[in-house]
């Protein structure tokens, strides 16, 4: 799976630490999703989609 | 850069530190207690399994932590590592049961299972380390 958290993080000069206290995870999860080490769950990608306010398709594709 | 303990990891932390204190008090109450001939009959039963109460307590504390874990990419890591330690664990007791019962090796008390699960245990920390690039 690819995604692009981390272009969508680095448009709004957000830290790993920012994103993950806005999403209620550690900042570890934040570099396991944009690293591709880790898919996250849908209700994760949801709550990712919502903050970022576009489709999950816009943000996660299958790689 | 280090990333701070997650709540749920904090009060396992707490449970774990306690439980570990209750099994040294009550370990060495029961050497003890048995050195010095204090028990005997039923009694004996009951203080000679006190010091495994607080070991299946660490047991039943790593389960609600993962019960407790509310970020699913620790969670995962978490569930990585006790399947690491429950498989190196398992893997060794069988090894050895089969040695030992052709009289290769020595009898070894069953408790070291739970010691051999604790090491398993920080080692599937290690790997997951080496492997996510990130401790669990």
């Amino acid at each position: 799976m690819n995604n692009r958290l981390k272009v969508l993080r680095a448009e709004r000069n957000w830290s790993q630490a920012d994103l993950a206290e806005r999403l209620d995870v550690s900042r570890q999860s934040v570099n396991a999703i944009e690293t591709g080490k880790y898919d996250p769950s849908l209700p994760l990608a949801f709550r990712i989609a919502t903050l970022f306010e576009l489709p999950i398709e816009a943000i996660f594709s299958v790689g | 850069m280090a990333c701070p303990a997650s709540p749920a990891k904090r009060r396992y932390n707490r449970r774990t530190i306690k439980l570990s204190l209750i099994y040294a008090v009550l370990l060495i109450a029961a050497v003890w207690l048995f050195k010095h001939q204090q028990v005997t009959g039923p009694l004996a039963w009951i203080v000679a399994v006190l010091p495994a109460l607080p070991i299946i307590g660490i047991f039943a504390a790593i389960g609600v932590y993962i019960v407790d874990e509310n970020d699913e990419y620790l969670r995962m890591l978490l569930v990585r590592q006790t399947l690491y330690a429950s498989g190196i664990t398992l893997s060794i007791a069988t090894v050895w049961g089969f040695l030992e019962s052709f009289g290769m090796v020595g009898h070894v008390e069953a408790y070291h299972a739970a010691i051999l699960w604790f090491a398993s245990f920080g080692t599937g920390s290690i790997i997951n380390r080496v492997t996510e690039g990130t401790w669990s």
